[in-house]
């Protein structure tokens, strides 16, 4: 399979997955019922009407948790490069490979144990 | 170019939306019996036309979107959120000459793509305006970014031993030996993370009915909310799928028993992946928003971090190297 014919399929597979959502839902437009009332559209909230909007300030613990994501999956980034290329670098360079990534997860994990001793893990 | 290009990918989503149906179908028959009840047996033979039932509901369900909501938004999302999950599959290889694109990054591929669906189900809660849509896509999005650096992170054990993030590479490299042995820290790490990933029990935290009534999608109806429930098994069928093809060998035979064809071995597999997320749901019961965040950061994490050092020192040991 050549390298054209590999990244065609996987643009089919976007449309496919695009074109069923699409399509059932404008054939469900001429199957379901369409009786709007102001009744009907008022937001859930366990019987009652509802209080106030739901778009306030929210919880700031999630923002931590989305901080410690981004430091670690740009981590991800440099991880993945590294380990296709581990075997030849280690021919290559020896033992001193597999040093440079301790030593830049190591200052990661300072973060991660700052984060723990700080209690940014427990959500309590 | 070739016609299968496009034929491929419409026979799989047949295939895939079959499973979807067969799954809920078997999911609810495998804990009913797990819990001493005979599961779904009213629509068709034996209920396997329940799914399909329940899907014609949806279809005629009235389409319900609150004043409140921002509109395009509340439209979109499911969209959003079932996309990526259907491109995913593109990168699965099925058996040596079932697969539909053999592309070089295909591990990364699967991995980009499939956070997506975390941007669709918080676009979902958020535009619903709903306090119980909010706090189910906030919890959603915390546990999916939490549990995916574990998972992201467990799988390097494998590419540094096969040295490609090309699956059909991976498969391949399994021949002799599949990864769930020499990497079983990373596995059982993977296995775990996928679980929370899925929002699977027990990390159905963001779908917890007893406290968020149903979590992101409380104000869906009809095909909408079909859509995030699709989403949610297509996921199913694809980190089965992976979990397959990373570490139990993909379509590659036990024992040398190649009398039976690759597909039946990848389809055996994938159902004992599948089955087990079943058992487990019958079994654990939901842990606590605390001990989710703890269980990711202070155990998976750092577990994944370790089992990268230990393949790495363990390919320097003299013959035990080169299983890794």
């Amino acid at each position: 399979m050549t390298y054209t014919a590999s990244y065609l399929a996987v643009a089919v597979f976007f449309l496919l997955g695009l074109a069923l959502p699409v399509v059932a839902l404008t054939a469900g437009r001429f199957l379901r019922p369409d009786k709007p009332s102001a009744e009907k559209s008022i937001s859930y909230e366990s019987g009652v009407d509802p209080t106030g909007d739901s778009w306030v300030q929210f919880n700031v613990r999630y923002y931590l948790f989305a901080l410690l994501f981004v430091v670690f999956d740009v981590e991800t980034v440099f991880l993945y490069p590294w380990a296709v290329v581990y075997d030849a670098l280690r021919a290559d360079m020896g033992l001193f490979v597999l040093g440079e990534m301790l030593f830049f997860v190591f200052f990661l994990v300072i973060g991660l144990a700052y984060a723990w001793k700080k209690k940014v893990l427990e959500w309590t | 170019m070739h016609a299968m290009t496009f034929i491929g990918p419409v026979i799989l989503l047949g295939v895939v939306l079959g499973f979807v149906t067969m799954a809920i179908l078997f999911e609810r028959k495998v804990i009913g019996w797990m819990q001493g009840r005979h599961g779904p047996n009213r629509v068709g033979p034996w209920g396997v036309l329940q799914s399909v039932a329940d899907v014609l509901k949806l279809l005629l369900k009235e389409d319900i979107i609150p004043h409140q909501a921002d509109r395009p938004l509340f439209k979109w999302a499911p969209i959003i959120a079932f996309v990526p999950a259907f491109a995913v599959l593109a990168v699965i290889p099925y058996t040596p000459t079932v697969y539909f694109a053999d592309i070089g990054v295909g591990l990364l591929y699967y991995i980009a793509i499939s956070s997506i669906t975390t941007i669709g189900v918080l676009a979902g809660g958020w535009a619903s305006n709903n306090k119980y849509a909010l706090l189910g896509a906030m919890r959603s999005a915390a546990q999916m970014i939490s549990y995916e650096i574990p998972l992201v992170m467990a799988v390097i054990g494998v590419i540094m031993s096969v040295g490609s993030l090309n699956l059909m590479t991976i498969v391949e490299a399994q021949k002799n030996l599949w990864f769930i042995l020499p990497q079983f820290i990373g596995f059982a790490v993977f296995f775990v993370a996928s679980l929370a990933e899925l929002n699977r029990t027990p990390f159905d935290l963001p779908e917890a009915e007893s406290e968020l009534v149903a979590g992101y999608h409380v104000e869906y109806t009809g095909f909408r909310f079909a859509f995030f429930m699709l989403a949610e098994y297509v996921y199913v069928f694809a980190m089965a799928g992976l979990t397959t093809v990373l570490y139990l060998g993909g379509w590659n035979p036990l024992f040398g028993m190649t009398f039976i064809p690759p597909i039946i071995w990848f389809v055996f597999k994938f159902s004992l992946i599948v089955f087990s997320l079943f058992w487990i749901r019958a079994t654990l019961p939901r842990i606590r928003i605390d001990q989710l965040m703890q269980l990711g950061w202070k155990v998976l994490l750092p577990l994944a971090l370790a089992n990268i050092f230990l393949s790495a020192i363990l390919k320097e040991i003299p013959w035990i190297g080169q299983f890794y």
